[in-house]
């Protein structure tokens, strides 16, 4: 075995050619050993960094072969159940695509399967990043990017479903124009536009077509960019533990040990992707043959990222209005536009604006790079909590008539159901989820104040049985200590009863008694015990400390 | 070694700072001798080496699986033809169980190699606060206002001026280049009425109203035999059977009912003999409303379940739709044959701004 002494020629000679010409060395000085945190939490946004690429191959094969065209066209090709019918040419070519090409079956399967992983990476690690406070100065835009990068994902998503031209993704369509044309005062002229004159026309496919394949696959992939660079300029945030601090990065060097675990991970998520597309049928478009307005299959479902809007048309009562009592305008149908806008809007938007309402609510303006445990803040966790309910709610009636065929309850009650459920779910969750957190916190205290138990039973001279407790592990206690507490705005009048500037008026005060329940420290670490350090810890063994603690 | 592995080293604040692991300042990029003796650079622990070399065969048995089955990828795709749906499922297989070992071999190969062959790390780095420090800032500023002050933008209006003048039409072209996405060539103020009819006021080229036919095969329908009480028909205009547009609208549920189970809801001059035609465009957002439950009359839109009461003008019974779906006005010709006395009276299918009150303009007599 030999070990490398010097750099080998065949990297030396274009290395110093590089740096010779773009000084390249002073980036790599400062970049080679970079440090990386280790936490499995870290790893979700990756998931959806490498779907991303995998779309990107799988779907520059695609369009190879895709011909986005509504021309209609009579099937001739080797699928025998639709030999003769009259099908636009792209649902022909994906056919074809799926028939013909050797591989083709799988690339298209391996581009939808990593369709859903992206989505639904992106979700995690937006939850991850949430819980944890990892939006918290300074990297709040690159929280904003992830908002609009995850809205964006939402887009290709749509826009790429309804290529195929299958009677399952016109119906998709068919539910987007409804909700467009649905909007007040623009909704027809959307429409029209959209379509290139009434639905479905012919230039739709062509349209999503340059949209799904150019436009926002382009700004996705600058928005990733921006959001890799930024996490590499800002560091990465870290748990909190042992040696770990607001002003350090702990972990692995990038080269080689970060740069090694990234491609392996890559690979990972390649593979499962491929297995899924290798095992698990998706979207078998021959089976629901071609798109016509005129026909739809019972059990239609979107991609799961669309199942709450579904939901939500599903959820809501036919309110419809006419306001002005007029035949030529003014007509607000209320159980298309409320569903469609409002539960995207409040997700996106408050996803959004978190960071700046808690900066608000908190006054807190200092760095923040040691990542929240959720149970520390347990008003953030309990509004996640929350909106998870909210979401899941509305995406478990999305899929309602599946719910009920398969309980055997009735459709109607599933509707009614969700319909309070929608509305008290996130209050039930959010009590839930407080009292959990404050349980959580009360538990680390407990591991601070008393030790873990040692599974040591240790009779006492007057016969009383005590279970010896010993201090909790460094590593541990360092991650416990992790905790501080939720800043608070100054609220509290002075000595002549005149409240401080800011918060005279009404919004100051509302800011002010937000500010006192959202932040300080609902469970001190190190109190309410009234004992020593040592007094809490008992030796293990014999000779214990005699007043070792009861419980 | 393993049982320092949670040490970490604290940096000395006395020490000039530098990120431990990196080169000391002066030297080359990649120092030949450093490393030489691993246990000298802190927060690097490698592992014994009989670990390091049970790893290394590990990760080769892994690398040379994905070699392998990288060939037998390319062995498959060259042997198994695909042209039907059983010999692509067998392709698919043949393709993507490889493709997936390979890329698995791949990466347990090189996670194995990271965590056995490799040293394990706890290197710390510092962080800096992101701002830069005021003397930066001040001379951006500083710098920001000179320049300003060299451009003459802020002196000399006229050239401000003219710049936003001439920026504000240049903007606007690419917005008026977005018209032509709507190729109807009508005014934009008219899409709204294209909205309000459908094919079925029209006439075939001999001038007489278009009969109803049977969607997918394209008969006829002859009232007389399209007798059998609870009878569902799915039907679309004659001549239009593939025109998308047509059908996106004038689609149509055709249903026979006994005299004495219609409702007051339905329009009973717009019947024949029983038999009601209501547009199977949901209300709601457009869905075809497909499925129909013969005992109970309840037509029911499979996308967001509006449920609608067949036997009494299709009024919505259950879900979010708000309207009934509209009703078709319809006869027989001379042969017998089912067709369109006229269009829909209101539009079809989901509701839009300019809809307005259309019914109301039904019952004071006019066509909305």
């Amino acid at each position: 075995m030999s070990e490398m002494t010097a750099v080998p020629k065949a990297i030396a000679g274009p290395s110093s050619y590089l740096d010779d010409r773009i000084g390249a060395g002073t980036f790599l000085k400062r970049n080679m050993r970079k440090i990386f945190p280790d936490h499995w939490s870290f790893l979700l946004g990756e998931i959806a960094l490498y779907s991303f690429i995998i779309l990107l191959l799988s779907g520059t094969f695609l369009t190879f072969f895709f011909k986005p065209s509504m021309m209609h066209v009579i099937y001739d090709g080797p699928y025998d159940p639709l030999k003769g019918v009259v099908m636009s040419e792209a649902y022909a070519s994906a056919l074809e695509i799926s028939f013909e090409v050797r591989g083709g079956l799988l690339m298209r399967q391996i581009h939808h399967w990593a369709a859903l992983l992206f989505v639904a990476g992106m979700m995690v690690h937006m939850l991850r990043v949430f819980f944890t406070g990892a939006y918290r100065k300074p990297r709040e835009l690159n929280w904003l990017i992830g908002v609009l990068l995850l809205t964006l994902a939402l887009a290709e998503g749509l826009t790429g479903y309804s290529l195929p031209d299958d009677l399952l993704s016109g119906a998709g369509l068919r539910i987007t124009e409804g909700v467009a044309i649905s909007l007040p005062l623009v909704g027809t002229y959307i429409t029209f536009f959209l379509f290139g004159g009434e639905y479905p026309g012919e230039d739709v496919i062509a349209r999503f077509y340059s949209l799904h394949i150019l436009l926002i696959p382009g700004i996705l992939l600058a928005l990733i960019s921006a959001h890799m660079v930024l996490m590499w300029v800002q560091k990465h945030t870290q748990m909190p533990g042992k040696g770990r601090n607001n002003h350090n990065v702990v972990g692995a060097p990038f080269y080689p040990a970060f740069m090694l675990k990234a491609g392996a991970y890559f690979m990972f998520t390649f593979a499962v992707v491929a297995g899924l597309a290798t095992f698990a049928q998706i979207n078998p478009i021959w089976a629901f043959g071609p798109y016509t307005p005129a026909d739809i299959s019972a059990g239609s479902q979107p991609d799961f990222y669309m199942g709450f809007l579904e939901g939500s048309l599903r959820l809501m009562p036919p309110w419809e209005i006419n306001l002005f009592g007029t035949s030529e305008f003014g007509t607000l149908p209320l159980s298309v536009i409320i569903p469609a806008l409002v539960p995207m809007g409040i997700v996106m938007t408050g996803l959004a604006l978190y960071p700046f309402m808690e900066r608000w609510v908190t006054g807190d303006n200092r760095e923040h790079h040691i990542a929240d445990r959720p149970r520390n803040n347990p008003h953030r966790t309990s509004i996640g909590m929350a909106a998870i309910t909210f979401y899941g709610v509305l995406w478990l009636l999305g899929a309602n008539d599946e719910i009920s065929a398969f309980f055997q309850i009735s459709l109607n009650w599933t509707t009614y159901i969700g319909r309070v459920l929608v509305l008290v779910g996130p209050v039930i969750a959010y009590i839930i989820t407080y009292r959990i957190c404050l349980g959580l916190q009360r538990s680390d205290a407990a591991v601070i104040g008393h030790g873990v138990e040692s599974g040591v039973i240790k009779r006492l001279p007057h016969g009383e049985f005590i279970e010896v407790h010993t201090p909790a592990a460094e590593d541990i206690e360092a991650h416990l200590r992790g905790k501080e507490a939720i800043p608070q705005v100054d609220v509290d009048a002075d000595t002549e009863g005149i409240p401080p500037r800011g918060m005279r008026g009404p919004l100051g005060k509302l800011r002010g008694r937000m500010s006192k329940a959202y932040g300080g420290e609902k469970i001190p670490l190190d109190d309410g015990h009234g004992h020593g350090h040592g007094e809490e810890h008992a030796e293990i063994g014999p000779g214990g400390d005699d007043r070792s603690l009861t419980h | 070694m393993t049982d320092n592995e949670h040490e970490i080293e604290q940096p000395d604040e006395r020490v000039p700072k530098r990120v431990i692991g990196t080169p000391p300042p002066g030297s080359t990029m990649i120092p030949a001798e450093e490393k030489k003796d691993d246990d000298e650079v802190p927060g690097v622990y490698y592992p014994d080496e009989a670990k390091a070399r049970k790893g290394e065969r590990i990760v080769a048995l892994c690398f040379t699986i994905t070699a392998l089955a990288g060939i037998v990828f390319i062995v498959n795709y060259v042997v198994f033809q695909v042209g039907d749906v059983d010999s692509t499922a067998v392709s698919n297989l043949a393709l993507g169980a490889p493709l997936t070992l390979a890329l698995l071999g791949l990466a347990a190969g090189i996670v194995v190699w990271v965590r056995q062959v490799m040293p394990k790390y706890t290197l710390i780095q510092e962080r800096h606060e992101m701002a830069t420090d005021s003397a930066t800032r001040s001379y951006v500023s500083e710098t920001f206002v000179q320049g300003a002050k060299e451009s003459g933008f802020v002196k000399r209006p006229l050239l401000r001026r003219t710049l936003l003048l001439a920026s504000a039409p240049l903007g606007l072209i690419p917005l008026v280049l977005l018209r032509d996405l709507d190729n109807s060539k009508m005014p934009a103020s008219a899409f709204h009425k294209e909205l309000r009819h459908t094919v079925w006021g029209g006439k075939t080229k001999e001038g007489k109203p278009l009969k109803l036919v049977v969607e997918g095969t394209g008969q006829p329908i002859r009232a007389a035999d399209f007798n059998s009480p609870g009878g569902i028909l799915s039907v679309v205009p004659e001549g239009y059977e593939h025109d998308m547009n047509a059908l996106a609208k004038a689609t149509l549920i055709l249903i026979k009912f006994r005299p004495e189970e219609i409702k007051s809801g339905v329009n009973k001059n717009w019947t024949h003999d029983g038999i009601v035609a209501y547009s199977k465009i949901c209300t709601h957002v457009g869905c075809p409303a497909a499925l129909y439950e013969q005992t109970t009359h309840h037509i029911l839109c499979p996308c967001h379940q509006s449920t609608f009461d067949a036997a009494d003008g299709a009024k919505v019974i259950f879900g979010p739709a708000a309207r009934p779906l509209p009703q078709l006005p319809i006869g027989v010709d001379e042969q017998g044959f089912l067709i369109a006395k006229g269009d829909f009276a209101v539009p079809v299918g989901p509701s839009f701004w300019e809809r307005g009150d259309a019914e109301a303009k039904v019952r004071e007599g006019g066509q909305a």
